[in-house]
């Protein structure tokens, strides 16, 4: 029996988006990224935007995303993809470009390149992954470390004499003139999956329609730098991460008549 | 007009798509010209103010990338915060002009003129093994004219470019014969001329990825030899280079840039004291007319290095003489431009 003959039409409940190539993901088995990953290569897809779409990737984990999501990529310095992604959709105006970038690169060294282009009302979208942590180089505190937080570089947990607070540059973002969609989602239920997904395509026809910049925020486990199986790292986030990530629509000016 | 208006108007005629640049004198009239010009209402050029010159030049890396022509423009301190993102478009072979119109250092320094980024420009600067196209206007004309020059090198050999410029051809008023218009690429020319670009994917090609990025050794080596033999290439190919009054010199001053104009001028004083210099001007300081230099050491008794700074190019010209004649250096520093009577000074004492 092929596997045609297998799936018979009408018995498809799911499928990869032919998009998501089928290069093996360096990506930490339990890590969030890869199911962030198929959600927008889905939502390209689904919009029709395969030829139209201009993606930056950034310096941490996700610097490979070029390699498994189909489409035009450029890979940025440390911080710097929304400086690539301002210039990419004022020099090609009817193309979907977004940056991809976890909380090192956006909230910490790219703090400015983040803030300015929001604020300039860019009509771009930035895909935020936030998992507490540097996961790439090996664990070590990030910005949006929790207080208490155990990583490589803070070994007896985050303390604010000694680190500061965690940043909340989500809230940040709202706050300023130039964004139009700002959320904060996560992925690690069906139901938060295809809420995140439905986040990702407002928040990308909001800046193919020129309502402004767009923030999507995926509160993500990071299993390895956090020295936890997948399971308890789901668990650990809910528990800790989302009491101050809070998840939800922080902003929508694009729904406002 | 100024040497910087005369960028930015060069900039708007040779169809140029984007300058992203940030304030800093003494350049800033580059932004200034380009933002009262309003060319995104003619030629459609988009000009923006970054909020960093760190944010300039990676905006001018995602435009590259995109194909486009696009540019900055700063000083010093400023291109010194614009290292990291020229060496990443170095490593991913990108074409874009970037504007120096260079101040004493080193640190904040001085906003006077100086030369003293010589080394910044055609050593490296930024990390890794590279080279910009580096070229040296000697006047508001070629201010103008060397725009769409370093465009036109930067998309043949896929590197950035550089036009190393100081204060004094920035801020100096001459005559200037603006070039004549040249429209923006079409979406289809910068498709069919850019194959590599990213476009997004249309047509439903392959996707294209510009990156500087390579774990494996043995590929990341592959990848530095390709870029080297382009070097090589255009080393052989793109010196450029001004005589002047070189032919019965028994004594040569190699200069560039504003440094190139008082050194005609002490010319004159010299000869007209009976001693017989003449003038190699580099256009080029990367690639440096190495062989140039070479055979003027064959012809001359010394060679001075005249530079506003306290001794850049001097080593270029050593290594090209080879040790076969004296070559001595003289500048100031500071934001001191050398006077002609000090540079014929120079010549007699130190030959």
């Amino acid at each position: 029996m092929t596997r045609e003959e297998i799936i018979e039409k009408g018995q498809v409940v799911y499928k990869k988006p032919t998009l998501l190539n089928d290069t093996p993901m360096h990506y930490c088995p339990g890590c969030s990224h890869g199911v962030v990953h198929k959600l927008v290569s889905e939502v390209i897809e689904e919009m029709g935007m395969t030829d139209k779409t201009i993606a930056i990737s950034p310096v941490g984990c996700a610097v490979f995303a070029y390699k498994y999501i189909d489409v035009d990529w450029q890979e940025a310095a440390h911080g710097r993809a929304p400086a690539l992604a301002s210039a990419t959709k004022r020099l090609w105006p009817d193309r979907l470009v977004f940056t991809y970038q976890g909380d090192g690169d956006l909230a910490c060294i790219g703090t400015a390149e983040t803030i300015h282009a929001l604020n300039r009302a860019e009509n771009i979208t930035i895909i935020f992954i936030n998992n507490a942590i540097y996961g790439m180089t090996g664990g070590q505190m990030a910005p949006t470390t929790l207080l208490g937080m155990k990583t490589a570089t803070c070994p007896y947990g985050r303390e604010v004499s000694l680190h500061g607070y965690p940043l909340k540059i989500t809230e940040l973002a709202a706050s300023l003139d130039g964004t139009c969609y700002v959320t904060r989602q996560s992925v690690h239920t069906v139901a938060a999956i295809n809420r995140a997904k439905r986040a990702i395509r407002k928040a990308f026809e909001y800046s193919m329609q020129g309502k402004g910049s767009n923030l999507v925020e995926i509160v993500s486990t990071c299993n390895s730098g956090w020295k936890m199986s997948p399971e308890k790292a789901n668990k650990w986030m809910e528990e800790n991460m989302f009491d101050f990530y809070h998840l939800g629509d922080l902003k929508d000016k694009g729904a406002e008549k | 007009m100024k040497g910087n208006e005369a960028i930015a108007h060069a900039a708007i005629r040779c169809g140029c798509d984007g300058y992203f640049g940030y304030p800093i004198t003494p350049q800033s009239e580059v932004l200034e010209t380009l933002a009262a010009e309003k060319p995104w209402e003619t030629t459609g050029m988009v000009v923006l103010q970054a909020e960093s010159e760190v944010s300039s030049i990676n905006m001018v890396y995602g435009g590259a990338c995109t194909g486009k022509k696009v540019m900055t423009s700063s000083s010093s301190p400023g291109v010194s915060l614009m290292q990291e993102g020229i060496s990443y478009m170095a490593g991913a072979e990108l074409p874009a002009l970037i504007v120096n119109v260079m101040r004493g250092g080193p640190g904040l320094g001085t906003i006077q003129p100086s030369q003293s980024d010589y080394f910044q420009a055609c050593k490296g600067g930024g990390h890794g093994d590279y080279h910009l196209i580096v070229l040296a206007p000697a006047s508001v004309q070629e201010m103008a004219d060397f725009v769409d020059l370093a465009f036109t090198l930067a998309f043949r050999y896929r590197n950035p470019a550089m036009i190393l410029a100081d204060g004094a051809i920035g801020q100096m008023m001459e005559k200037v014969v603006l070039p004549p218009f040249k429209p923006r690429r079409t979406e289809e020319e910068i498709i069919k001329e850019c194959p590599w670009a990213t476009t997004g994917r249309v047509g439903m090609r392959q996707p294209n990825i510009i990156t500087s990025l390579e774990l494996r050794s043995e590929e990341m080596e592959i990848i530095n030899n390709r870029i080297q033999a382009k070097y090589r290439k255009i080393e052989e190919t793109e010196v450029r280079y001004e005589e002047f009054m070189l032919d019965d010199a028994e004594y040569a001053i190699v200069a560039f840039g504003s440094a190139a104009r008082i050194a005609k001028k002490s010319i004159e004083v010299a000869r007209a004291q009976g001693i017989k210099v003449g003038l190699l001007r580099p256009i080029t300081l990367w690639p440096f007319p190495t062989k140039e230099v070479c055979k003027l050491a064959g012809q001359v008794k010394g060679i001075l290095s005249l530079e506003i700074n306290a001794g850049q190019m001097v080593e270029d010209i050593r290594l090209a003489v080879e040790g076969r004649i004296p070559v001595q250096h003289f500048g100031r520093l500071g934001g001191i431009i050398p006077d002609p009577d000090e540079v014929v000074d120079a010549l007699k004492r130190l030959f």
